[in-house]
Protein backbone atom coordinates (compact mmCIF):
# COMPACT_ATOMS: atom_id res chain seq x y z
CA UNK A 1 0.00 0.00 0.00
CA UNK A 2 0.92 3.61 -0.65
CA UNK A 3 0.70 5.04 2.97
CA UNK A 4 2.88 2.01 4.31
CA UNK A 5 6.21 3.55 2.14
CA UNK A 6 6.01 7.22 3.62
CA UNK A 7 8.98 7.94 5.90
CA UNK A 8 7.26 10.11 8.34
CA UNK A 9 4.51 7.33 8.88
CA UNK A 10 6.79 4.88 9.49
CA UNK A 11 8.34 7.08 12.11
CA UNK A 12 4.82 7.41 14.00
CA UNK A 13 4.30 3.76 13.61
CA UNK A 14 7.66 3.35 15.77
CA UNK A 15 6.36 6.39 18.39
CA UNK A 16 3.16 4.22 18.98
CA UNK A 17 4.85 1.20 19.33
CA UNK A 18 7.60 3.20 21.99
CA UNK A 19 4.36 4.55 23.93
CA UNK A 20 2.45 0.94 23.76
CA UNK A 21 5.84 -0.30 25.15
CA UNK A 22 5.74 2.09 27.91
CA UNK A 23 2.02 1.39 28.97
CA UNK A 24 3.39 -2.61 28.85
CA UNK A 25 6.00 -2.12 31.52
CA UNK A 26 3.96 0.18 33.72
CA UNK A 27 0.88 -2.39 33.41
CA UNK A 28 3.44 -5.21 34.57
CA UNK A 29 4.71 -3.09 37.09
CA UNK A 30 1.41 -3.43 38.91
CA UNK A 31 1.21 -6.70 37.74
CA UNK A 32 4.37 -7.81 39.75
CA UNK A 33 3.79 -5.39 42.95
CA UNK A 34 -0.04 -4.93 42.75
CA UNK A 35 -0.60 -5.26 46.61
CA UNK A 36 -4.22 -7.28 46.40
CA UNK A 37 -5.08 -10.19 44.22
CA UNK A 38 -8.05 -7.46 42.23
CA UNK A 39 -5.56 -5.18 41.35
CA UNK A 40 -2.97 -7.77 39.67
CA UNK A 41 -6.34 -8.91 37.37
CA UNK A 42 -6.97 -5.31 36.50
CA UNK A 43 -3.42 -5.33 35.74
CA UNK A 44 -3.82 -8.18 33.26
CA UNK A 45 -6.82 -7.35 31.67
CA UNK A 46 -5.35 -4.27 30.83
CA UNK A 47 -1.81 -6.17 29.64
CA UNK A 48 -4.44 -7.85 27.08
CA UNK A 49 -5.94 -4.51 26.17
CA UNK A 50 -2.53 -3.28 25.21
CA UNK A 51 -1.34 -6.59 23.56
CA UNK A 52 -5.16 -6.15 20.99
CA UNK A 53 -3.33 -2.41 20.52
CA UNK A 54 0.18 -3.66 19.44
CA UNK A 55 -1.63 -6.47 17.25
CA UNK A 56 -3.65 -3.59 14.95
CA UNK A 57 -0.74 -1.47 14.68
CA UNK A 58 1.41 -4.25 13.70
CA UNK A 59 -1.25 -5.35 11.04
CA UNK A 60 -1.02 -1.40 10.26
CA UNK A 61 2.83 -1.27 9.78
CA UNK A 62 2.59 -4.79 7.69
CA UNK A 63 -0.41 -4.88 5.83
CA UNK A 64 -1.48 -8.58 6.50
CA UNK A 65 -4.33 -8.55 7.89
CA UNK A 66 -4.30 -12.19 9.17
CA UNK A 67 -3.03 -10.96 12.49
CA UNK A 68 -6.20 -9.28 13.36
CA UNK A 69 -7.57 -12.53 13.75
CA UNK A 70 -5.81 -12.79 16.40
CA UNK A 71 -6.57 -9.55 18.14
CA UNK A 72 -10.34 -11.06 18.30
CA UNK A 73 -9.14 -14.40 20.08
CA UNK A 74 -6.99 -12.15 22.60
CA UNK A 75 -10.37 -9.98 22.92
CA UNK A 76 -12.43 -13.19 23.70
CA UNK A 77 -9.82 -14.75 25.94
CA UNK A 78 -9.04 -11.55 28.19
CA UNK A 79 -12.85 -11.48 29.05
CA UNK A 80 -13.08 -15.01 29.83
CA UNK A 81 -10.10 -14.75 31.66
CA UNK A 82 -11.42 -11.62 33.72
CA UNK A 83 -14.56 -13.42 34.54
CA UNK A 84 -13.10 -16.52 36.23
CA UNK A 85 -10.69 -14.50 37.99
CA UNK A 86 -13.98 -12.68 39.72
CA UNK A 87 -15.46 -15.79 40.42
CA UNK A 88 -12.32 -16.72 41.97
CA UNK A 89 -11.59 -13.43 43.99
CA UNK A 90 -15.28 -13.32 45.25
CA UNK A 91 -15.06 -16.91 46.48
CA UNK A 92 -11.48 -16.95 47.87
CA UNK A 93 -11.15 -13.49 48.79
CA UNK A 94 -8.13 -10.94 48.45
CA UNK A 95 -5.11 -11.91 50.05
CA UNK A 96 -1.99 -10.09 50.33
CA UNK A 97 0.34 -13.57 50.08
CA UNK A 98 -1.00 -15.35 46.84
CA UNK A 99 1.74 -17.42 47.05
CA UNK A 100 0.02 -19.23 50.35
CA UNK A 101 -3.92 -19.49 48.57
CA UNK A 102 -3.10 -20.06 45.34
CA UNK B 1 -5.69 12.39 3.36
CA UNK B 2 -6.28 8.75 4.31
CA UNK B 3 -3.24 8.89 5.89
CA UNK B 4 -3.70 12.05 8.15
CA UNK B 5 -6.70 10.33 9.74
CA UNK B 6 -5.07 7.22 10.45
CA UNK B 7 -2.20 8.95 12.13
CA UNK B 8 -4.44 10.78 13.79
CA UNK B 9 -6.64 7.90 15.28
CA UNK B 10 -3.47 5.87 16.07
CA UNK B 11 -1.69 8.88 18.11
CA UNK B 12 -5.10 9.03 20.54
CA UNK B 13 -5.32 5.55 20.28
CA UNK B 14 -1.79 5.17 21.68
CA UNK B 15 -2.11 7.90 24.36
CA UNK B 16 -5.33 6.69 25.49
CA UNK B 17 -3.71 3.57 26.03
CA UNK B 18 -0.56 4.80 27.89
CA UNK B 19 -3.13 6.84 30.04
CA UNK B 20 -4.44 3.95 30.99
CA UNK B 21 -1.20 2.46 32.07
CA UNK B 22 -0.32 5.45 34.24
CA UNK B 23 -3.56 5.48 35.82
CA UNK B 24 -3.21 1.52 36.97
CA UNK B 25 0.52 2.25 37.65
CA UNK B 26 -0.32 5.65 39.85
CA UNK B 27 -4.00 5.45 41.55
CA UNK B 28 -4.45 4.17 45.08
CA UNK B 29 -7.68 2.38 45.01
CA UNK B 30 -8.96 -0.73 42.79
CA UNK B 31 -11.56 1.01 41.91
CA UNK B 32 -10.01 3.76 40.46
CA UNK B 33 -7.81 1.78 38.81
CA UNK B 34 -10.42 -0.61 36.96
CA UNK B 35 -12.04 2.73 35.90
CA UNK B 36 -8.76 3.85 34.67
CA UNK B 37 -7.57 0.29 33.11
CA UNK B 38 -11.52 0.06 31.48
CA UNK B 39 -12.32 3.48 30.17
CA UNK B 40 -8.91 4.34 28.50
CA UNK B 41 -8.07 0.78 27.38
CA UNK B 42 -11.12 0.48 25.60
CA UNK B 43 -11.14 3.67 23.69
CA UNK B 44 -7.01 2.96 23.15
CA UNK B 45 -8.17 -0.36 21.71
CA UNK B 46 -10.86 1.16 19.19
CA UNK B 47 -9.33 3.94 18.47
CA UNK B 48 -6.46 1.90 16.91
CA UNK B 49 -8.86 -0.43 15.35
CA UNK B 50 -10.69 2.36 14.12
CA UNK B 51 -7.24 3.66 12.58
CA UNK B 52 -6.92 0.12 10.85
CA UNK B 53 -10.35 -0.08 9.63
CA UNK B 54 -9.44 3.58 7.84
CA UNK B 55 -6.29 1.70 6.57
CA UNK B 56 -7.72 -1.65 4.82
CA UNK B 57 -10.27 -0.83 2.28
CA UNK B 58 -10.96 -4.60 2.41
CA UNK B 59 -14.52 -5.19 3.74
CA UNK B 60 -13.41 -8.27 5.53
CA UNK B 61 -10.83 -6.83 7.48
CA UNK B 62 -13.50 -3.81 8.21
CA UNK B 63 -15.67 -6.16 9.04
CA UNK B 64 -13.89 -8.23 11.97
CA UNK B 65 -12.31 -4.73 12.69
CA UNK B 66 -15.17 -3.74 13.29
CA UNK B 67 -16.37 -6.48 15.54
CA UNK B 68 -13.55 -6.93 17.36
CA UNK B 69 -14.78 -3.20 18.48
CA UNK B 70 -18.38 -4.02 19.32
CA UNK B 71 -16.82 -7.13 21.30
CA UNK B 72 -14.92 -4.85 23.13
CA UNK B 73 -17.59 -2.19 24.04
CA UNK B 74 -19.85 -5.50 25.12
CA UNK B 75 -17.46 -7.28 27.07
CA UNK B 76 -15.11 -4.62 28.96
CA UNK B 77 -17.86 -2.84 31.27
CA UNK B 78 -18.91 -6.46 32.07
CA UNK B 79 -15.24 -7.54 32.99
CA UNK B 80 -14.99 -4.72 34.98
CA UNK B 81 -18.44 -4.86 36.62
CA UNK B 82 -17.24 -8.16 37.62
CA UNK B 83 -14.24 -7.58 39.25
CA UNK B 84 -15.27 -4.23 41.20
CA UNK B 85 -17.67 -6.39 43.05
CA UNK B 86 -15.76 -9.51 43.53
CA UNK B 87 -13.14 -7.11 45.33
CA UNK B 88 -16.03 -5.13 47.34
CA UNK B 89 -17.35 -8.49 48.32
CA UNK B 90 -13.97 -9.90 49.10
CA UNK B 91 -13.53 -6.70 51.39
CA UNK B 92 -10.27 -4.98 49.65
CA UNK B 93 -9.66 -2.01 51.59
CA UNK B 94 -10.61 1.09 49.71
CA UNK B 95 -8.53 4.65 49.29
CA UNK B 96 -8.76 6.73 52.63
CA UNK B 97 -10.70 9.66 50.71
CA UNK B 98 -13.18 7.51 49.99
CA UNK B 99 -16.13 8.74 51.58
CA UNK B 100 -19.20 7.35 50.33
CA UNK B 101 -19.90 3.42 50.46
CA UNK B 102 -24.05 3.26 49.56
CA UNK B 103 -23.26 -0.31 48.99
CA UNK B 104 -22.37 -0.78 53.16
CA UNK B 105 -25.58 -2.69 54.11
CA UNK B 106 -26.29 -5.22 50.78
CA UNK B 107 -23.17 -7.66 51.13
CA UNK B 108 -21.64 -9.08 54.33
CA UNK B 109 -17.66 -8.02 53.50
CA UNK B 110 -15.72 -11.43 53.96
CA UNK B 111 -12.33 -9.68 55.55
CA UNK B 112 -14.79 -8.77 58.30
CA UNK B 113 -16.19 -12.53 59.16
CA UNK B 114 -14.06 -13.29 62.31
CA UNK B 115 -15.11 -16.98 61.29
CA UNK B 116 -13.45 -17.26 57.99
CA UNK B 117 -9.97 -18.78 58.18
CA UNK B 118 -8.53 -17.19 55.30
CA UNK B 119 -6.54 -18.90 52.30
CA UNK B 120 -8.75 -21.70 50.81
Amino acid sequence: MVILELIWFQNLITGVYIALCLSLLLAFIRLLKGPTLPDRVVALDLIAYIVICFIATYTIATGKEAFLDAAIVLALIAFLGTTAFARYVQQVGHTKKPDESL
Amino acid sequence: MNEIITSIFLVMGALFTLVAAIGVYRLPDILMKMHASTKAGTLGAGLILVALMITFDDIGVVTRALATIIFLVLTAPIAAHLIGRAAYVSGVKFWKGTIIDEMQDLYVKKANDKKRGGGL
